[in-house]
């Protein structure tokens, strides 16, 4: 049966200025979680609905996760100390990113700002070439992380301040052109998404996207975290908590 | 202790979950066995499947939540074939929840669900979040007993009429379904409500608008009910707000047979399972032997 988890928090670091990492002791989650799912947490009394968070990596027991500050209930999680109690559901999401274990190929992981942190358990389960966007250098978050697990990270940012100058469509395309991937796993704002998605398309390669979209119950019930998609040819919603977050990219309908 | 009777319909327990919050009931079995809950009020019904409103759909208000759904479900026709049995391997009562766009579509489903296996059929005449039906059936008394009377004759199953909260005045809506033959009232729907982002100058909600729900409306709904319970005979089931067992006993106070938690669920899943448990636990601290004795014993001045 499901439960919620009571989880201490081991450390809790900004790593820039809205940007932070939580280390927790969740073991039961930990030990269950394949990348791409996601916790969802309580954010204290005045706010009512938990926070979904993706999981960016788990190890011997720990669960970390790295968020961007949002709101009110984002705000209070970047304020949390070592030795506070939180509580979690999770791991959640029925989607997640295909690992081809079978494939020699490398994956090419497409991350853009807060939707980098889901990606780092990909590069560190297998190989893989990495494109990060970023709006500048301060903002670089976990790039030494996936510098210590894949073999090809490079970097976009929207002011030229490291890397490509601009999205990372430029780089996506070289890599495309240069190598051969079994598939593209992506995360991030929608028009990268777009962008990536097209990309892979026109290279006939499997491209697999996480979905972001607001959330109520985090487990499939209440049906507020819409995603449209085709399914035998026929278009309807489903849910991003229980049916994603990660989705073939074909089976998206992203003309909305 | 907890046994208690809906237009002859006999629940375990009192507490039941509130349409639109526990889909059909699969994701929260995960959680407990649904044999622990009085009644699974299930997701809106319409007779076809609806794709429900653009996202975002919801958005978060002190202690509260707007929804604007929009009735997203696969259609009577898939929830008897697929969702019925499924729930019918519980003990627990099914109340199936059901909407139209016209007076035709509430005919034609309360029909159909009239020969389907469930318990009890719950009129949805106050959904906020659809642009023909739902609310607008709900807020004229004319409307509502001419609606309810129709229904009536489709149908032999114990009948809940759902009230909105958009109203001048409830009782008069409640007096209107009790005279158009409803069996049950239940209330309170959402409350219309709207939240902007400042910075893009967008309503969060995709629909503008849309329907509030969580602790903030809990003493709007016990007022309600309290009204709802002076004006009419009917049993009421009643809900809005309700996280603890200590808000179910005081709706229960106020007037309400049975009650409904909801958006409780989405902060906690075990929200009426707990709930259950403290009007249990309050029956047993104030010698209550069946909780059936405390509806409407509240003392006003």
């Amino acid at each position: 049966m499901a439960k919620t988890n009571l989880c201490a928090v081991i450390s809790c670091r900004a790593l820039t200025k809205t940007h932070f990492e939580l280390c927790l002791d969740a073991p039961e989650i930990a030990n269950t979680a394949k990348p791409g799912q996601f916790v969802n947490v309580i954010c204290g009394h005045s706010h009512l609905l938990r926070r979904p968070i993706s999981i960016c990596e788990t190890k011997e027991g720990l669960l970390r996760l790295v968020f961007e500050i949002r709101g009110e209930g984002t705000e209070w999680l970047s304020r949390r100390k070592a030795g506070d109690v939180l509580d979690i559901l999770g791991p959640l999401g029925n989607g997640v990113f295909p690992l081809f274990e079978d494939d020699p190929r490398p994956v090419l992981l497409v991350g853009g700002g807060v939707g980098v942190p889901p990606l780092l358990s990909v590069a560190r389960a297998r190989s893989a070439h990495v494109v990060l966007g970023y709006r500048n250098e301060a903002a670089m978050i976990l790039y030494r992380d996936f510098l210590a697990s894949s073999e090809n990270v490079m970097i976009a940012t929207d002011d030229g301040s490291v890397g490509t100058r601009g999205t990372v469509a430029e780089p996506v395309a070289r890599l495309l052109d240069q190598n051969d991937y079994c598939a593209v796993l992506a995360c991030g704002p929608k028009p990268m998404l777009r962008a990536v998605r097209d990309l892979s398309n026109a290279k006939n390669i499997p491209c697999f996207v996480s979905m972001e979209e607001r959330m109520g119950c985090g487990v499939g019930a209440c049906l507020v975290c819409a995603c449209k998609t085709h399914d035998h040819g026929e278009e309807h919603n489903s849910r991003v908590c229980l049916d994603g977050p990660v989705f073939p990219s074909e089976k998206v309908v992203w003309d909305q | 202790m907890l046994s208690v009777n809906l237009a002859g319909v006999t629940l375990k327990n009192p507490v039941m979950t509130a349409s639109g919050t526990f889909g059909f009931g699969r994701e929260y079995n995960e959680f407990y066995n649904l044999s622990e809950l009085g009644a699974v009020n299930v997701k809106g019904l319409t007779l076809n499947p609806r794709l429900g409103n653009v996202p975002p759909r919801i958005a978060e208000t002190p202690l509260g939540i707007l929804n604007s759904v929009g009735l997203q479900n696969p259609g009577v026709d898939k929830f008897i074939e697929e969702e019925i049995p499924f729930l019918r391997q519980f003990d627990t009562k099914i109340i199936a929840n059901i909407s139209g766009s016209t007076v035709e579509d509430y005919l034609a489903i309360a029909e159909k669900m009239d020969s389907a296996d469930v318990d009890l059929l719950e009129l949805n005449i106050s959904c906020p979040n659809v642009k023909a039906g739902g609310m607008t059936f709900g807020t004229c008394p004319t409307t509502v007993e001419s609606l309810v009377k129709q229904v009536r004759e489709k149908t032999s199953k114990p009948l809940i009429v759902k009230l909105s909260p958009n109203v001048t005045d409830v009782t008069e809506i409640a007096r209107a379904a009790e005279a158009g033959g409803a069996d049950v009232l239940s209330l309170i729907n959402t409350l219309l409500g709207m939240r902007i982002d400042i910075r893009t100058r967008r309503p969060i909600l995709h629909n503008n608008m849309g329907g509030m729900s969580g602790p903030a409306v809990f003493p709007v709904a016990v007022r309600m009910v309290y009204q709802v319970h002076r004006a009419t005979k009917l049993p009421i089931i009643g809900m809005g707000g309700i996280s603890t067992g200590r808000d179910a006993v005081e709706m229960m106070l106020a007037g309400a047979s049975a009650v409904a938690v909801g958006t409780a669920c989405f902060r906690d899943p075990f929200a009426p399972i707990k709930v259950r448990d403290g009007i249990e636990a309050f029956c047993k601290e104030q010698g209550v032997s069946n909780v059936s004795e405390i509806v409407g014993t509240v003392r006003p001045w």
